[in-house]
């Protein structure tokens, strides 16, 4: 059974309506892609996850519905969700931010938890003290990942995590990602507009159409969909 | 000059109060964005809940004084939840209303059970002159500085090292990331009130031993409380502490040293809000707000 699976989710921002219907899952243990074209719906199905949209529809994660959970309480079954933006804590320090990860761990932010988040990001120690706003936008984004991290989650939400970042940087997050993934076998669902770079990455992806799943398949399959290359892949 | 030195020490002492209560509007401010004009009513009434414990259960100051603290920081949190909350999402001017309403509110209430004859009130610490060089120092006053660094220093360490207080300034400067990070942000805006309502509390038991108990005992402190919160920037907690002293002092001097200045220290607290809002709207230790457009 899947981790996490969304069947007919709707949802609006007052009175226009940005879901109309989403049905997706994702398997434990997977990296799945989320794509689609600016205004699709992409960022509004994690709101809907993490509830801060208001949605209608189902909505379970490991057999629970979570569809009717105040936001805290999705992140407290662990779900990080990296917000668009990073939701970086700017005027705190980065050391601050990570504790603040690990708000909802018992005990707050463990040695353990800190040593194998700075494994990924060998800067942190050295910035620990730094005010997180004075950060470059690469190191807002890995420090919004290891935030995430602090909380040790089961599923990570992350949306953008490319945009407006050089694409060395872009390279770099999405090895990181991948290593989460495999060495704390975090379920990860990405949300990109880089399609290329997320289709490397996942294993499994869904294109987003007017706030509807237009395609869904495995990576291999996307990749090779006439209309998902032209729309999506450029080529 | 030995007078000047002497008026100095005694506003440094009155300074600490008002920082007190200043750092409690600040406390709110930072929550909420929002300015507790019963925030001095409360700290009238809190102090009565003392002297009540003090007079009638005859309890040792010191004892009362800690569980008025508890108490008063129950009340904050119990007025949040139950008066504030209702109000979440309002325009400021209706929050502004909200507590201009328990303001009157507080003032009645304290009224009815404790009445209006002025009452003394006896603080913690003996009222007598030490002689130092050539300098007169109150014991008083110095007991007052020593309580309110002692209270600075336990809110310093609350905020930077305890799991709560990191959450508190995470949920007040950023709500939305903090949901998603597990914070019930309600909660930590309770717990602001609560905070604030206790430090309140701090200031009037601090004051209603150097000028009497009854029940508008905090109205002029609160007006130099704001002016230190506005001097020092409402945002900022060391803000309001140097604004408190700093106002503290200019109210001993102005007091002092300008005929009928007694009377006008009201008024110098109104320029002084005046000049710094024309001047420098953050204050001294706030951050300019910069919206990028």
């Amino acid at each position: 059974m899947a981790l996490l699976e969304l069947s007919d989710v709707h949802a609006r921002y007052g009175p226009i309506s940005a879901l109309h219907g989403v049905s997706l899952g994702v398997d434990e243990g997977a990296i799945v892609a989320l794509l689609g074209a600016n205004g699709a719906g992409k960022t509004t199905t994690l709101r809907a996850i993490s509830s801060t949209v208001r949605k209608t529809g189902e909505i379970t994660f490991d057999g629970h519905d979570i569809s009717r959970r105040a936001p805290e309480d999705v992140a407290r079954l662990g779900i990080a969700h990296v917000p668009e933006g990073r939701g970086t804590l700017g005027q705190l320090t980065v050391w601050e931010n990570l504790r603040m990860g690990a708000y909802v761990r018992r005990g707050g932010a463990s040695k353990v938890d800190y040593d194998r988040v700075c494994g990924y990001f060998s800067w942190i120690p050295a910035r620990r003290n730094q005010v997180a706003a004075t950060l470059s936008g690469g190191e807002q984004q890995m420090l919004a990942i290891a935030r995430a991290l602090m909380m040790r989650p089961r599923l990570l939400l992350l949306d953008e995590p490319s945009l407006g970042l050089a694409p060395i940087v872009v390279q770099e997050i999405f090895k990181i990602i991948r290593a989460v993934n495999e060495q704390d076998k975090v379920t990860v669902l990405v949300v990109e507009q880089n399609a290329s770079i997320a289709l490397q990455a996942a294993a499994h992806a869904y294109v987003l159409e007017v706030g509807k799943v237009a395609v869904s398949g495995t990576s291999a399959e996307l990749q090779k969909d006439e209309a998902v290359r032209r729309s999506y892949l450029g080529y | 000059m030995l007078s000047l030195i002497q008026q100095v020490i005694s506003g440094i002492a009155t300074g600490g109060i008002y920082a007190s209560l200043a750092l409690a509007l600040v406390l709110v401010y930072r929550a909420m964005d929002v300015a507790n004009f019963a925030q001095g009513e409360m700290a009238t009434f809190s102090t009565f809940i003392s002297y009540s414990l003090i007079e009638y259960a005859h309890i040792d100051f010191w004892l009362a004084f800690v569980i008025t603290i508890l108490i008063s920081f129950g009340l904050g949190v119990v007025i949040e939840r139950a008066l504030i909350r209702p109000f979440e999402g309002a325009p400021v001017l209706t929050l502004l209303i909200v507590t201009l309403g328990l303001f009157t509110a507080f003032n009645g209430v304290t009224g009815l059970i404790w009445g209006y004859v002025f009452k003394s009130y006896r603080g913690g610490f003996p009222d007598q002159p030490i002689q130092f060089g050539g300098l007169y120092l109150n014991t008083q006053d110095l007991g007052v500085l020593g309580v309110v660094l002692v209270m600075l220093l336990l809110l310093y360490l609350f905020f930077t090292r305890t799991k709560a207080g990191l959450a508190m300034r995470a949920a007040s400067l950023y709500p939305d990331s903090s949901r998603l990070l597990g914070v019930r942000v309600g909660w930590m805006l309770a717990l602001g009130w609560g905070l604030a309502s206790a430090v309140g509390a701090v200031s009037g038991m601090l004051v209603a031993p150097i000028i009497f108990l009854d029940p508008n005992m905090m109205q002029a402190i609160l007006l130099f409380a704001f002016t230190a919160a506005v001097l020092g920037g409402i945002e900022s907690v060391l803000g309001a502490v140097v604004g408190g002293v700093a106002v503290g002092i200019l109210m001993a001097l102005v007091g002092t040293y300008i005929p009928g200045g007694q009377d006008l220290r009201l008024a110098f607290g109104l320029i002084v809000i005046v000049v710094v809002l024309l001047v420098r709207p953050a204050g001294l230790f706030g951050r300019a707000t910069v919206k990028r457009v």
